[in-house]
C-alpha cells in the first residue's frame, strides 16, 4: 500500500469528506451498539432527535456548542501555524477563574462595563498560559504538545487548590465550589427561561472575526505561511517566531473565552466539573471543520448534537451515554484519514 | 553475482552481437492529460552504456519510476533477461538485477557503510548476520571496481563522493546486472567524476550495462556507447556516440538551435557588499567560515566555486540573512551588519536571494503562486494597509511576474508545489529580482533545471549586471561558473581562495583549489 500525492480538490469535493468522515463513524460505532444489544437504526434516530428534535433539544444542543466554538477556534487557529495546542482545557480554566475572581464582587460594575473588562482579562490570562509553551518552543525546542497537555493537570489541580482555599464558597455547605457571580458579570440569557446565553452570540462573532484574520490580514498570512513551511517563510523574512507566539496569544485567549461564557453565562461559578473536556473536545472540531473558522461553528453544533442526542438516548435505549465519546474519538480518526485522502490517494501494491 | 563470473570481458558496446539485456516496448504513461511517456521503446545490451538526456521534466524520471516498478505504465512492457517485469514491482525488479544509484542518496547515517550495503539483504528469520563473508564480498568488489571505502566507516563521516561509492557496492552486492545512475556527477569534483568513469569502465568491462542519466553534454559524451535524447514524453532522437556532436545533442534536447548567451564586456563599480576576516559559528551540519574575506562590486558577477559542503551554506546564510557573523567586519551598501541582522534586514539592505533549495526553501509548496510572490514583501505599502493584506493588488503582481518571466502556470491561484522545477525557478527570479535590487545572491541558481531554463536564469543574472548589481554566483558546476563569472573564487573547508579574473585559471588549477591544494584563502 502506497500514498501518491494528488492536486487539490474542488471546494465541492472538499466538503464530502467531513460527509465522508461522519458516515464512516457511523457505521464503526453501529458495531458497538449492536454488541450493546440495540439497534443501530433506532439508537441514532434516538440521538439524531434528542439532538434535534425539539425547541428544547435544538436550544440545549447550541448551549452546549457554545464552549465548543470557542475550543474550536483555538485549535484551529493554532494548528494552522502548525503550534500543537493540546491544552484549551486549561486555558478555559484560567477563564473560569478570572470570570469569578473579576466577578463575584470584587469589582461592582454595571454589565457593559464589567463584561467586557471579564472577557479581555480573561483572554489575557488564556493567553499568558499558552505563551509559556511557545516561548520554550521556539528558544529551546521543548515539544509544545508535551507541555501543553501536562499544564492541563497543573491547572486543574490549581483549580481544585482555590476552590478548597481562597475561592470556596462559604455558603456552599463544604462543596469545592465558588461562589455564584454577580449579577453585572453575567451574560443574559437569549430567551428568558431558556438555557441558551449571549455566549453563543459571542462565539459566532469570534468565529468570523477569526475567519477574516486567517483570510484577510497579513497576521493569518503569517500564520499560515509558518505552519505549511516555517523555513521558506523564514527565509522570505516573515519573523517565524514571532508569529508563533502572535498565534499563541490568539489561540489561548480564544480557549479563555470558553470558561468565561460557561461561567459567565451558565453555570454562574466555578467547579472542578466546569469542562466535560471541552478542551480536547475542542480539538476534533476544529479537524471535522479542517481548521476553516466558519467551519468550526458548524463541527462545534455537531459534536455537541452528539453528546445532548447520546444523553437523551440513553435513557429511551439501554445504550451507555459514552457511545458519545466513543463516537466523537471516532470521528477523530475518520477525519484524520479523510485529511490524509484529500492530499494523497492509496494505491495498493 | 552471475552476471561478473561468466567467461572473459568481450562484450562491447558496437558488438551487434551482445545479448540484450533490457527491452522497452512501447511504454506509455498519462497523467491526466499530460503524456509522460509516448510510446518509448529502446534495448539495453549486456556491457553496454546508455545515456539518458533530456530537459526536466522530459520523462526521464518517469520512465526510470516505471522500469523501478514505482509506478505503473498505461501501455507497454518492460522486459529484463527476456523475461517480462511485472508491473508496479520494485522488489521484481530488484530481484531482475536491476539497481539504481538515486541522485539523492538512500543511505542510513547511522550505520556503518557495511550495515547500510548489506542492508535488506538479510533474511528476517536468521539470527545472526555473517559480517564476515559480507565483508569479503565488499573487498573483492571494491578491489575490483576501483571503489574504494573503509566497510567499517560510518556512512555520516563520508565524504559525497564516497557515499556514491557505497550507493553503487550497494546495488553490486545484490547481484546488479543493470545499473541506472541518476545525475550522478552533480555533486562530485573533476577528480571524482573521472574516478567514476574510471569505475564505470571497469564495471562494463564486466558485462554490465548501464544507463547513465544526465544533462551535461561532456559527460554523456565521454562516458556512453549510446545516447536517447526525450523530448516532451517522446524519443526525440537515438545516437551512436561516435557519430554525433555536442551541439546535435543539444539541438536535439531543446528542438531548437542553443546559443550561449553573450557576455558583455565588465564595467565594475564600488563594492557594495564588503567582508573582512569573517568567520561564523559551526552549525550541526555545515562546515563555518573560517576568516574569510570578499568584496562584491557593481556590476560585477562573483563566482564561487567549490565542493558542496566546504562553506557555502555559511556564505549564503550570511548573505540571506539566516546567518550572523561570528566575529570580523561585515557590511551591505557601507552600513555595517548588526546583532538584527535577519532576512528581513537583508532584503530592506537591496539584497535579493536566490536559495540553493526551491522546494524546502524558496517556495511554499502548499501555497498558492500569489501568496509566494509576496512572501519577501506582503508587509510592503503595495500588498497591505493596516495589517490587511491587499489581494487585488497581489494577484496583479503574480500575473505580471508569470507574464513577465515566462512562467508556464494554470493560474496565480494554483499551488506553487504543482508547478515544473523550472517554472519554480522563474517565480522565485521573478519575486527576488523584480525590486531590481543591488546585490544578488544566486545560490546553485540552475541546478536540476532544464538547458531552456539554465538558458533562462543565466540571462536574467547577466541583465542584473549590466543593471550595475553585483552577483555572487555559488554553483557546483565548474562550467557555470566559467561561463558567467567576472571573478572566480574558490571555497574549500570554509576558507576562500584568491580571487582570480577571467580565464587567469584553468580548469585544472581550479580543481585543484576545490580538492584542497592549493595557496591559503588570503583576501579577495
Amino acid at each position: 500500500m502506497r500514498l501518491e500525492p494528488k492536486p487539490a480538490p474542488t471546494l465541492a469535493v472538499t466538503l464530502l469528506y467531513p460527509l465522508g468522515a461522519v458516515a464512516a463513524t457511523l457505521v464503526i460505532t453501529s458495531l458497538l451498539v449492536l454488541v450493546a444489544g440495540a439497534s443501530p437504526f433506532s439508537v441514532f434516530y434516538l440521538v439524531a432527535k434528542g439532538a434535534a428534535g425539539s425547541q428544547f433539544a435544538l436550544l440545549e444542543t447550541l448551549t452546549r456548542s457554545t464552549p465548543l466554538i470557542f475550543t474550536g477556534l483555538a485549535v484551529a487557529v493554532a494548528f494552522r501555524a502548525r503550534l500543537w495546542n493540546i491544552g484549551a482545557e486549561a486555558q478555559l480554566y484560567v477563564g473560569g477563574i478570572v470570570t469569578v475572581v473579576l466577578g463575584t464582587g470584587a469589582l461592582p460594575l454595571p454589565a457593559f462595563l464589567l463584561i467586557p473588562i471579564i472577557m479581555v482579562v480573561a483572554m489575557a490570562g488564556g493567553a499568558l498560559m499558552l505563551l509559556g509553551p511557545a516561548v520554550l518552543k521556539t528558544r529551546f525546542g521543548v515539544d509544545e504538545v508535551v507541555t501543553t497537555l501536562l499544564l492541563n493537570f497543573i491547572v486543574l489541580l490549581f483549580v481544585s487548590m482555590l476552590l478548597e482555599g481562597p475561592l470556596k464558597d462559604p455558603m456552599g455547605l463544604g462543596w469545592p465550589q465558588s461562589s455564584k457571580v454577580i449579577a453585572g458579570a453575567q451574560l443574559p440569557r437569549i430567551i428568558q427561561g431558556k438555557r441558551l446565553h449571549y455566549g453563543f452570540v459571542i462565539a459566532i462573532v469570534s468565529a468570523l472575526i477569526v475567519w477574516v484574520i486567517m483570510k484577510k490580514t497579513t497576521l493569518g498570512y503569517e500564520m499560515r505561511a509558518v505552519g505549511h513551511n516555517p523555513q521558506a517563510a523564514g527565509f522570505a523574512g516573515i519573523p517565524v517566531n514571532r508569529v508563533l507566539m502572535k498565534t499563541a496569544l490568539l489561540s489561548g485567549g480564544l480557549a479563555a473565552l470558553a470558561g468565561f461564557s460557561e461561567v459567565s453565562g451558565l453555570k454562574g461559578n466555578l467547579t472542578l466539573d466546569l469542562s466535560p473536556g471541552y478542551g480536547y473536545s475542542g480539538i476534533v472540531v476544529a479537524m471535522l471543520a479542517m481548521l476553516n473558522p466558519v467551519g468550526v461553528v458548524v463541527s462545534a453544533i455537531f459534536v455537541a448534537g452528539i453528546f445532548v442526542g447520546a444523553d437523551a438516548m440513553s435513557r429511551a435505549a439501554q445504550v451507555p451515554s459514552y457511545i458519545a465519546d466513543v463516537m466523537v474519538a471516532t470521528a477523530l480518526l475518520t477525519m484524520v484519514v479523510a485529511i490524509l485522502m484529500t492530499r494523497f490517494r492509496i494505491r495498493w501494491k | 553475482m552471475p552476471a561478473l563470473q561468466e567467461e572473459k570481458p568481450t562484450a562491447n558496446a558496437q558488438d551487434e552481437g551482445a545479448p540484450v539485456v533490457l527491452r522497452l516496448d512501447g511504454v506509455t504513461k498519462r497523467f491526466g492529460p499530460l503524456v509522460a511517456n509516448d510510446a518509448i521503446s529502446f534495448d539495453l545490451k549486456r556491457g553496454e552504456v546508455i545515456a539518458l538526456l533530456g530537459e526536466n521534466g522530459a520523462g526521464k524520471t518517469t520512465l526510470m519510476n516505471i522500469l523501478f516498478g514505482h509506478y505503473v505504465a498505461d501501455e507497454g512492457s518492460v522486459e529484463a533477461f527476456g523475461r517480462a517485469l511485472p508491473p508496479g514491482d520494485p522488489r521484481a525488479a530488484l530481484d531482475a538485477g536491476i539497481g539504481m544509484v538515486h541522485q539523492h542518496f538512500t543511505l542510513a547515517d547511522n550505520m556503518s557503510v557495511l550495515e547500510n550495503i548489506a542492508l535488506g539483504t538479510q533474511s528476517f528469520w536468521k539470527a545472526r548476520f555473517d559480517r564476515a563473508s559480507a565483508r569479503r564480498r565488499i573487498a573483492e568488489l571494491s578491489g575490483a571496481f576501483g571503489l574504494a571505502v573503509d566497510p567499517e566507516a560510518m556512512v555520516a563521516s563520508l565524504s559525497v563522493g564516497e557515499r556514491q561509492r557505497v550507493e553503487i557496492l550497494k546495488a553490486l552486492y545484490r547481484d546488479a546486472h543493470v545499473l541506472i545512475l541518476d545525475e550522478p556527477t552533480a555533486v562530485l569534483t573533476p577528480a571524482e567524476t573521472d574516478a567514476l568513469f574510471h569505475t564505470l569502465k571497469l564495471l562494463v568491462g564486466q558485462g554490465l550495462a548501464i544507463i547513465f542519466i544526465s544533462h551535461k553534454l561532456n559527460e554523456v559524451m565521454a562516458v556512453s556507447d549510446r545516447v536517447l535524447v526525450l523530448r516532451s514524453g517522446r524519443l526525440a532522437g537515438e545516437r551512436i556516440i561516435a557519430q554525433t556532436t555536442r551541439h546535435e545533442l543539444a539541438s536535439l534536447m531543446v528542438g531548437q538551435e542553443v546559443t550561449p548567451p553573450p557576455v558583455p564586456p565588465v564595467i565594475t563599480g564600488p563594492s557594495l557588499l564588503v567582508m573582512e576576516k569573517v568567520s561564523t559559528v559551526r552549525q550541526a551540519n555545515a562546515t563555518p567560515l573560517d576568516n574569510i574575506t570578499l568584496s562584491l562590486h557593481s556590476g560585477e558577477i562573483t563566482g564561487l566555486a567549490g565542493v558542496s559542503g566546504n562553506g557555502q551554506a555559511a556564505l549564503a546564510g550570511l548573505l540571506s540573512g539566516t546567518e550572523v557573523p561570528l566575529s570580523g567586519n561585515y557590511s551591505v551598501q557601507g552600513e555595517p551588519v548588526g546583532r538584527d541582522w535577519s532576512p528581513a534586514v537583508a532584503l530592506a539592505g537591496g539584497i535579493a536571494r536566490i536559495p540553493e533549495d526551491r522546494h524546502a526553501v524558496g517556495t511554499i509548496g502548499d501555497m498558492s503562486v500569489t501568496e509566494n510572490v509576496i512572501a519577501e514583501r506582503y508587509h510592503t505599502e503595495r500588498f497591505s494597509r493596516a495589517g490587511f493584506l491587499d489581494w487585488a493588488a497581489a494577484r496583479k503582481f503574480a500575473e505580471e511576474i508569470i507574464a513577465d518571466y515566462d512562467v508556464k502556470c494554470p493560474s496565480p491561484d494554483a499551488r506553487i508545489r504543482l508547478l515544473s522545477g523550472g517554472n519554480m525557478q522563474k517565480l522565485i527570479l521573478g519575486r527576488a529580482l523584480d525590486p531590481e535590487p543591488v546585490i544578488i545572491l544566486a545560490n546553485q541558481p540552475t541546478r536540476g533545471l532544464d538547458v531552456g531554463a539554465v538558458g533562462y536564469v543565466h540571462g536574467k543574472l547577466l541583465e542584473a549586471r549590466s543593471r550595475g548589481a553585483a552577483v555572487l554566483l555559488i554553483s557546483e558546476d565548474l562550467e557555470e561558473i566559467l561561463a558567467l563569472s567576472d571573478r572566480i573564487l574558490v571555497i574549500s573547508k570554509g576558507r576562500l581562495s584568491t580571487p582570480s579574473a577571467r580565464g587567469e585559471r584553468s580548469v585544472h588549477e581550479l580543481g585543484q583549489l576545490m580538492a584542497g591544494h592549493g595557496e591559503e584563502g588570503r583576501a579577495a
